[in-house]
């Protein structure tokens, strides 16, 4: 039966099908559902960890117990996964692992788009790219026997248009029996134990494997030539393979389709250019399969034609073809370019009776620099709030505030980062801070989940992925072991709190920790508590203090403060959550609690 | 049929990827090749979304290319002037006439383009418009979230598909106690278009 698919999914059921015992993962866009297709599959093993380090090791002591073991990641999780991903490609394993990179071209949810093939080569790794979510869930199997056959770990690298788009999929029915296999942890110190002196004898091992890899992928299945004319020649993969097959007639092109990117088949692709006039390689991001077959003495186009930056479309395709004389200029499509009015944007915000809208208040009035991290309070960057100066990698916040501290910077720095975060990787910088001692201000902002990429467990929630219960982490005890003796805890809803908080740990020259907690104001549970409030227009004087929160579920009413012609401020129902951020920041007390609005039993039922 | 291309283009929260999923599964049903692909940014609510559906003997691309939608399924009135460039001139505009302005406009910084600056531009493109008070019959129906169910329900009428593939991809695809109301909603559609 076939049925519609993301690439995402597709990959999960390629795990299930092909045997996977042991799946490991942090949570990140555009990889997320992966894992959480694949944890209610039955009689395989999949986790959240705190890192995507941490998610590699342990599918790789899976791996070596014998059993089929994938890690998942996005492309940036693999920078904090590379020292694993390294040692892996060193030691081999006794059973298959697939490491999934989804690479997110265009940046749709990330800080950068690398290219993660350069670190297949990096670490002499085959690298496996599917063109839909068929071949996504193929190559998870294909994948795995790669894996065991030639004692490597192997990457699996959709790309964020292949994780986010639906093609059908033959549902597997029955699965590899390899999962039955009892696992078995042989002991090989020459092999698993990477001294210097044992290294030194690996390392010709893994040149000599990718060499082999290279003969293999001579007749790869998924190598695939697909002639048509030859007045052009087209090499490529992944996503960019359907474009090309798209913009270009078969009547005047020849395909070579790669499976695997690296290594790529030297053979196969000199008599696929000798019969053709003019190589062409199209694929997103880096010229790493053009800079491949230059090395190979062979001449093609590539990076000349296309765009290096951002992802590719049939538009851009064809555009950049019909440029370089590819195509005709009768190929190009018509289209309409209307004149239109300025379109107000719909950038992301922060979410009405989001907990980080107080805290960002607070630091803006106080004026301080923050140095942030990577979390939905990320977008207090952005006007009216203004409020986040900067932002590069998870977990960057507290050792980047700390550095600003030891250069000697007077203004008082603050760094804010998210609970997900700090367990990820902001622990051993707070470790920092406390060891180095620097006035760095710490605040966790712990909305109780995993909120930009959909609400995922951690460590902190007392739940797994499966939602079993599990320890909850605390995060004072944590952060006193850490180092830290200077932690209070408030409630981010009460912006006095917060301020009081803040004010406290400025007036401190140690180290100190603020944790601002309340839950994702879009869990199901608190859901169920909106209490919208009400805006009392005979009491508005229209001072726009509420405004400048920048929650959305405030706007302009059509009502004149005289005075000053100024339009007072009502509030959207059908947004507003009752956080009651803008009834503490409002001078005149026109906007009404909960307490006032709705009766006592009502209004408890948000605390 | 070569094929029929499908932008959605909506608001967070107006289930434009719930009618994709529809849309998509019943292209799959009547046996054409299918592929549907979802552009949302950061995890948000308020944001704009897109999604792209196609249906062909053999699709591709994923993306549609600009200048090559065939039918562009617009769930608010500003998105529809935002992704109207996608249309094949002369393509069809279905409208959810329905106005959500964004947080710029209601804190008074920007401005929501009028009415006849919507159709002045929809006049550059194509004359195949119709807008549908699908919010209006959804409240009607009883619940303002089937807006979207309505206005798949004008174009299904647009589609050489029997409404039985429709109702029954409905009833698979959302939750059991809101199936009739969402059938419901989809045959007030298909009885609107024009």
């Amino acid at each position: 039966m076939k049925r519609l698919l993301s690439g995402n999914e597709a990959i999960a059921y390629g795990a299930w099908e092909s045997g996977v015992r042991v799946a490991a993962a942090y949570p990140g866009t555009p990889s997320t559902e992966i894992l959480e297709t694949l944890a209610p599959m039955p009689n395989v093993y999949a986790e959240w960890c705190p890192n995507e380090k941490v998610a590699l090791d342990v599918a790789i002591g899976a791996a070596y117990a014998g059993s089929r073991a994938m890690a998942v990641m996005k492309h940036v999780g693999l920078n904090v996964a590379a020292d694993a991903f390294f040692y892996a490609s060193m030691t081999g394993m006794e059973a298959g692992l697939v490491i999934v990179s989804a690479d997110d071209p265009q940046m749709h949810s990330s800080q950068n788009e690398q290219d993660n093939r350069r670190y297949a080569k990096f670490a002499r790794v085959p690298c496996l790219e599917p063109t839909d979510s068929q071949e996504a869930k193929d190559l998870v199997g294909v994948a795995l026997e790669i894996s065991e056959r030639f004692d490597t770990p192997v990457m699996l690298r959709p790309t964020t248009r292949i994780c986010h788009s639906s093609t059908p999929v033959e549902i597997p029915a029955e699965r590899h029996d390899i999962w039955q296999k009892p696992p078995e942890y042989r002991i090989d110190t020459t092999k698993y134990v990477m001294v210097p002196g044992n290294a030194l004898k690996r390392h010709p091992v893994i040149e000599e494997r990718i060499a082999r890899l290279a003969e293999f992928a001579e007749t790869f299945p998924y190598n695939v030539v697909e002639m048509g004319g030859t007045e052009l020649g087209i090499v490529t993969n992944g996503v960019a393979y359907q474009y090309a097959k798209e913009v270009f007639p078969a009547s005047r092109t020849s395909f070579l389709k790669l499976g695997m990117t690296y290594p790529l088949p030297r053979q196969l692709i000199a008599d696929f250019a000798a019969q053709v006039d003019r190589l062409i390689v199209v694929e997103e991001l880096d010229p790493f399969i053009e800079e491949e077959i230059r090395l190979m003495g062979i001449e093609c186009e590539g990076k000349s034609i296309f765009p290096m930056v951002g992802e590719l479309n049939p538009k851009i395709v064809r555009d950049c073809a019909i440029k370089a004389g590819l195509l005709p200029e009768s190929a190009r499509v018509e289209t309409a370019s209307p004149e239109k009015p300025p379109l107000p944007p719909r950038p992301p915000i922060l979410c009405p009776g989001c907990p980080h809208r107080a805290t960002f208040t607070v630091t803006k009035k106080l004026k301080l620099v923050v140095n942030g991290d990577i979390g939905c309070y990320t977008l207090a960057f952005l006007p009216p709030q203004g409020a986040v100066h900067t932002c590069g990698c998870m977990g960057a916040s507290i050792g980047v505030a700390h550095g600003v501290a030891k250069a000697g910077i007077q203004q008082r720095h603050v760094a804010a980062i998210g609970d997900s975060t700090f367990f990820h990787t902001g622990m051993p910088a707070l470790l920092n801070v406390a060891y180095n001692q620097s006035n760095t201000i710490t605040l966790i902002l712990d909305n109780r989940t995993t909120a930009m990429t959909g609400h995922q467990q951690h460590p902190g929630t007392g739940k797994t992925l499966q939602g079993k219960d599990t320890v909850a982490v605390e995060f004072e005890p944590l952060v006193r072991a850490l180092g830290v003796p200077h932690v209070t805890t408030v409630d981010a809803y009460k912006i006095k709190d917060v301020e009081a908080a803040l004010r406290a740990a400025l007036d401190r020259e140690e180290p100190s920790v603020i944790v601002v907690r309340r839950e994702c104001a879009l869990l199901p549970e608190v859901r169920r508590t909106y209490k919208p409030l009400k805006v009392d227009l005979s009491e508005c004087n229209a001072c726009w203090a509420c405004l400048r929160t920048g929650c959305p579920a405030l706007r302009k009413s059509n009502e004149v403060y005289e005075k000053t012609k100024r339009e007072k401020v009502e509030i959207d129902p059908l947004l507003c959550t009752g956080c009651e951020l803008c009834a503490q920041v409002c001078p005149t007390n026109a906007i009404q609690f909960r307490a006032q609005l709705y009766s006592s039993e009502e209004a408890q039922d948000k605390r | 049929m070569n094929k029929t291309d499908f932008l959605l283009a909506g608001v967070g929260g107006q289930g434009t990827l719930l009618a994709s999923n529809i849309l998509a599964e019943v292209g799959l049903r009547a046996g054409y090749d299918v592929k549907k692909s979802e552009v949302h940014g950061m995890a948000q609510r308020g944001g704009s979304v897109t999604s792209h559906v196609r249906w062909g003997n053999k699709v591709y691309s994923p993306l549609i290319g600009q200048g090559e939608v065939d039918y562009l399924l617009s769930f608010e009135r500003l998105e529809t002037m935002r992704y109207i460039e996608h249309l094949r001139p002369g393509g069809t505009v279905l409208i959810n006439d329905h106005a959500m302005p964004p947080i710029s406009v209601t804190a008074g910084k920007d401005i929501y383009p009028d009415d006849k600056s919507l159709q002045d531009v929809l006049a550059q493109v194509t004359p195949n418009v119709q807008f549908v008070p699908a919010m209006t019959i959804a409240e009607e129906l009883g619940n303002a979230r089937v807006a979207n169910i309505v206005l798949l329900g004008v174009l299904s009428a647009h589609l050489d598909i029997p409404a039985e593939v429709w109702l029954s991809v409905i009833a698979d695809m959302v939750p059991a106690k809101h199936v009739a109301l969402n059938q419901t909603a989809f045959k007030k559609g298909r009885t609107l278009a024009k």
